[in-house]
């Protein structure tokens, strides 16, 4: 027991080391949030595009999307930030990181969001409609709404699912928590910070998921 | 003329659904049609503010031809109210909500003025005091209310009901039909699709009957329910008496 406490409770490391955990932390907060936006965002501007039924269009959206959510993220990360260079794309760890997650959300968000809209019945359409709201209006204060509600569980449960993917950065250094906690031990001998580290996810991504679970209640739809 | 209907044709696909209808609606009048289930009754009353597209033909309302290129459809459409079998309420908003959103997002009032005039909708169709309640709080006749009050709030000049109590269980028929019959009186044009045929014979000017696609027989409710032309409305109304 002692030795176990002496190897991943160290706290003479620990207190070494939990300043860049903390530094791990924000820069985890903020690819994290710009993750959430960019994705939810992009996500939810597909699924208006593709409401408006244009052929070729949709075609696109729907390959763009199918493949990001079939491509692992770790992938997607590597492939920016390693293989683009060699075209002249060239951008920092964060940035690729950011636009792979962002990218993957967007694509499962915009399922979510378009299979919301599907699910509120064609008759609210005809309604809104037939008072002489136009598509859009009928579209933003009658349908999105509703479909929304239908959309948030499902897609509360699929952001933490992608926004834990941030740990990915640490492969491309990005400083997020994984990263700062992995050179603290390879600089240390001790694995103590990954502790720190699950630690801090922990404090991070609990509220996160409490909250989804809230949300699930929340907005369980009466009829 | 409110309404006039001239050799509407309307197709889904290969299917021809309406076969050339001919109707003509005056200011005041209740036309009531009826017509076996699948004989374009709905699909018709569509036509009239384009929630289907005409395959041709020629639809004017208030003299004004509804297909013509570049006509405003949401300003059209506005003049007509529409009452479906299956309510339609916007589950999200309350019963003054589903009658303000139009008057808010398409004739742009005030939120003051738009509640003002919900607020005497509701009154008309008996529903002041449910202003507040969502629709999965009314029962099925009163949700039916709220929607006619959320067509009749916007002033159109004809109102189109496709089965409005079909949907309902028999002993909240009753308070629809009276609705119907108070605006009847009020002098509001309207075109109403049901088998309701008590209130038929005390309240329409005249029967359109249905069949195929067509206008088979058309008349005073007297001559059309008790001494059709053709055998097969007979028929269809002893079906439905009995
Ligand atoms: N959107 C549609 N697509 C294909 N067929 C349709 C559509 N709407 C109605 N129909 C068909 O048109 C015919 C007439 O339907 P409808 O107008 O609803 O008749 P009714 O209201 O008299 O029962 C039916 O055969 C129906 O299946
Ligand atoms: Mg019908």
């Amino acid at each position: 027991m002692g030795k176990f406490a002496q190897t991943f409770l160290n706290w003479e490391v620990m207190a070494q080391y939990a300043p860049k955990i903390l530094e791990g932390f924000w820069v985890t907060v903020q690819l994290a949030l710009a993750v959430v936006i960019a994705g939810i965002a992009t996500g939810l501007v597909l699924a208006l595009a593709r409401s408006f039924r244009v052929k070729a269009l949709n075609l696109l959206i729907v390959a763009f999307v199918d493949v990001l959510r079939a491509v692992p993220p770790l992938v997607l990360i590597i492939i920016l930030y390693f293989a683009l260079p060699t075209v002249g794309v060239r951008m920092s760890g964060f940035v690729s990181t950011w636009l792979a997650l962002s990218a993957i959300l967007a694509s499962f968000a915009e399922e979510i969001f378009w299979a919301g809209m599907l699910a509120v019945p064609h008759g609210q359409w005809e309604a809104a409609r037939s008072t002489g709201l136009s598509f859009l209006q009928a579209m933003r204060f009658v349908v999105l709404p509703q479909a929304v509600r239908i959309t948030i569980p499902p897609l509360t449960n699929r952001t933490i699912a992608i926004t834990k993917g941030t740990a990915l950065g640490a492969v491309v250094a990005v400083g997020e928590i994984l990263y700062q906690a992995q050179s603290a031990y390879s600089f240390s001998y001790n694995p103590s910070p990954l502790t720190l580290g699950a630690v801090a996810y922990l404090i991070l991504f609990i509220p996160v998921v409490w909250f989804g679970r809230w949300v699930e209640t929340r907005f369980a739809w009466k009829r | 003329m409110i309404l006039d209907v001239a050799g509407l044709h309307k197709s889904f696909g290969d299917l021809e659904v309406l076969k050339g209808i001919d109707l003509k609606v005056a200011e005041r009048e209740l036309v009531f049609v009826i017509g076996p289930s699948g004989s374009g009754k709905s699909t018709l009353l569509r036509c009239c503010n384009r929630l289907e597209e005409p395959t041709s033909g020629s639809i004017r309302v208030e003299g004004v031809d509804i297909m013509a290129p570049g006509v405003d459809i949401n300003a059209v459409r506005r003049r007509i109210g529409m009452v479906f079998q299956s309510f339609n309420l916007y589950p999200h908003l309350n019963a003054l909500g589903n009658v303000t959103l139009a008057l808010r997002k398409v004739l742009k009032k005030a939120k003051a003025e738009a509640d003002d005039i919900g607020m005497r909708a509701l009154v008309r169709v008996g529903l002041g005091d449910k202003a507040k309640a969502y629709p999965n709080e009314l029962s099925g006749g009163q949700q039916q209310r709220v929607a006619i009050a959320r067509a009749l709030a916007l002033e159109p000049s004809i109102m189109l009901f496709d089965e409005p109590t079909s949907a309902l269980d028999p002993e909240l028929v009753g308070g629809v039909l009276a609705v119907m019959r108070q605006m009847r009186e009020s002098g509001m044009t309207m075109v109403v699709v049901s088998h309701e045929m008590r209130f038929a014979r005390g309240a329409a000017d005249r029967v359109v009957f249905m069949d195929q696609g067509r206008v088979l027989e058309e008349g005073p409710p007297e001559k059309i329910f008790n001494e059709p032309e053709h055998a097969r409305i007979k028929e269809f109304i002893a079906s439905l008496n009995g």
